[in-house]
């Protein structure tokens, strides 16, 4: 039996606020999923359910308390919740993506070179990177003119139109997407819906939260309602 | 050729009764960068020194695999084995240039230096290289006669750099680079450490107070506290899920703009 791109059992987080009297919050509780080769799977469930904080537990940002997420990482299962920094980290590189919500901005690198970079970390010349950067960039419809400058001082959406194409312009097989759609105008989410379409179709697992009902519908194939891990409150 | 790069093992230092660092172990591998971060008085810089051969530690061991791959003891090495150490494979950036470079020589002779101290003796290459590296850090080849101290912060710092990285060293300790510099030149200067450390595929120790420093520049971060490291994991993790209290509270204090 071929093994999931990702299986994520048991998975349990709280956060322990030492600044405030030590109070414990119980975010995740018992989460179970799986994701399949070119299907995107979405995250449903109000705000505050827990949906971002299981994406940033399955990408490392936050610590798991209990529970397994088998990633398959070039032919070998790592178990993210207990892997070593450098074993996450290689995994990043090759195996798993994210398209967060907000581009954490480098200064002074230009857009082209925030978006080229996933590849040449992976060791593509910085040619054929940048190559591939125009390309999605100009599909994403940001203006030319700000190809070559940083970031920083871009709107929202055009953050947002460099976070997408930096998250896409590699071949992870498992990419997380936490409303990469959110600032961004209808012509542009149409562009991300077939983005994504198109990620499918190459066989790319996706685990996304869309909290736009269109964008949803068009591109999830099946909802992973997280009220079902939602902790038991607490007395 | 996976295999750590510095190995180091119970690390302590101390100062008569007070402790500098006490019991630090970690691993640093090629093309890791690791931020190690703190107060003042936290014991960061000890540790730097420590592992730096800088400052003799009062317990435990450094061990570095050489370019041959044999692992050696640091600190049983002969004075002038680790001064060549320090040399060629090895670059120490200090939070103040001047410590770090000869300010009455010409910049070029402050890069040219380490390639002429690893035996290199044709004038012509020394100066091309010098003019490269000048290049490299964004000074313009027109002031490699220019002494440093005509320099500004920033400039001096590139500077520094430069004389580091010209033997193309393995690893690098980094004491605050940006500390001292404005906020447009610490910019500048992170932007061009980020880029250098990944072309080069550097390992490289970056002591700072600086949480954004460490975000952007480190893969791994080592939190310190009176001597001792309290929290150690993958930068993203300590700083967004920080788990000691300590470090919740660093957190906490960032300012937000």
């Amino acid at each position: 039996m071929k093994s999931h791109p990702l299986a994520a059992s048991g998975l349990a987080k709280s956060f322990t606020m030492h600044l405030r009297g030590g109070i414990l919050l119980p975010v995740v509780e018992n989460a179970s999923f799986t994701l399949k080769a070119g299907e995107c799977a979405v995250l449903a469930g109000p705000s505050g359910v827990g949906k971002s904080s299981i994406l940033k537990m399955l990408y490392g940002n936050y610590a798991v308390d209990a529970g397994s997420i088998r990633i398959a990482h070039q032919g070998d299962i790592v178990d993210l919740a207990d892997a070593t920094p450098r074993q996450i980290l290689a995994v990043r590189r090759d195996t798993l993506g994210y398209v967060s919500q907000f581009l954490r901005v480098v200064p002074r690198v230009a857009a082209l070179d925030v978006v080229a970079e996933p590849l040449t970390a992976r060791g593509a010349s910085i040619g054929e990177a940048r190559e591939k950067a125009a390309g999605l960039l100009a599909r994403l419809n940001l203006p030319e003119r700000l190809w070559h400058l940083p970031p920083a001082t871009f709107s929202g959406g055009e953050q947002q139109r460099v976070n997408i194409a930096r998250g896409f312009i590699t071949d992870h097989p498992v990419l997380l997407l936490d409303e990469p759609t959110a600032s961004l105008d209808a012509a542009n989410r149409a562009v991300v819906i077939d983005m994504i379409g198109e990620k499918k179709r190459r066989g790319a697992a996706m685990l996304g939260i869309f909290h736009d009902t269109d964008v949803r519908d068009s591109i999830a194939d099946r909802l992973i309602d997280v009220t079902a891990f939602a902790p038991r409150q607490a007395a | 050729m996976d295999e750590p790069l510095l190995h180091v093992s119970n690390l302590s230092k101390s100062y008569g009764s007070r402790i500098g660092c006490e019991d630090v172990s970690f691993e640093l591998w090629p093309g890791e960068v690791l931020a190690v971060v703190g107060e003042s008085g936290s014991g960061k810089t000890t540790l730097l020194n420590v592992v730096s051969t800088r400052l003799e530690p009062t317990a435990g061991s450094v061990s570095y695999r050489m370019r041959d791959g044999g692992w050696r003891d640091i600190n049983r090495m002969s004075e002038a084995e680790r001064r060549f150490l320090m040399r060629t494979d090895w670059g120490f950036v200090h939070q103040n240039p001047a410590e770090g470079l000869r300010m009455s020589v010409s910049a070029g002779a402050n890069v040219g230096e380490r390639l002429m101290a690893i035996g290199d003796r044709h004038y012509g290459n020394i100066r091309a290289s010098a003019i490269d590296w000048l290049g490299r850090v964004e000074i313009a080849g027109d002031r490699i006669d220019d002494q440093p101290r005509a320099f500004s912060g920033g400039m001096r710092q590139r500077l520094q750099i430069a004389r580091n990285l010209v033997t193309r060293p393995r690893l690098i300790f980094m004491d605050e680079p940006t500390g001292g510099l404005d906020v447009s030149v610490q910019a500048r200067l992170l932007d061009l450490l980020r880029g250098l450390v990944a072309d080069m595929g550097l390992a490289a120790i970056v002591v700072t107070h600086d949480l954004a420093v460490a975000r952007l520049l480190s893969h791994r971060m080592m939190v310190m506290k009176d001597g001792r490291v309290i929290e150690h994991g993958l930068t993203d993790r300590v700083l967004d899920d920080p788990r000691a209290p300590y470090t919740q509270l660093l957190v906490s204090s960032i300012l937000q703009v």
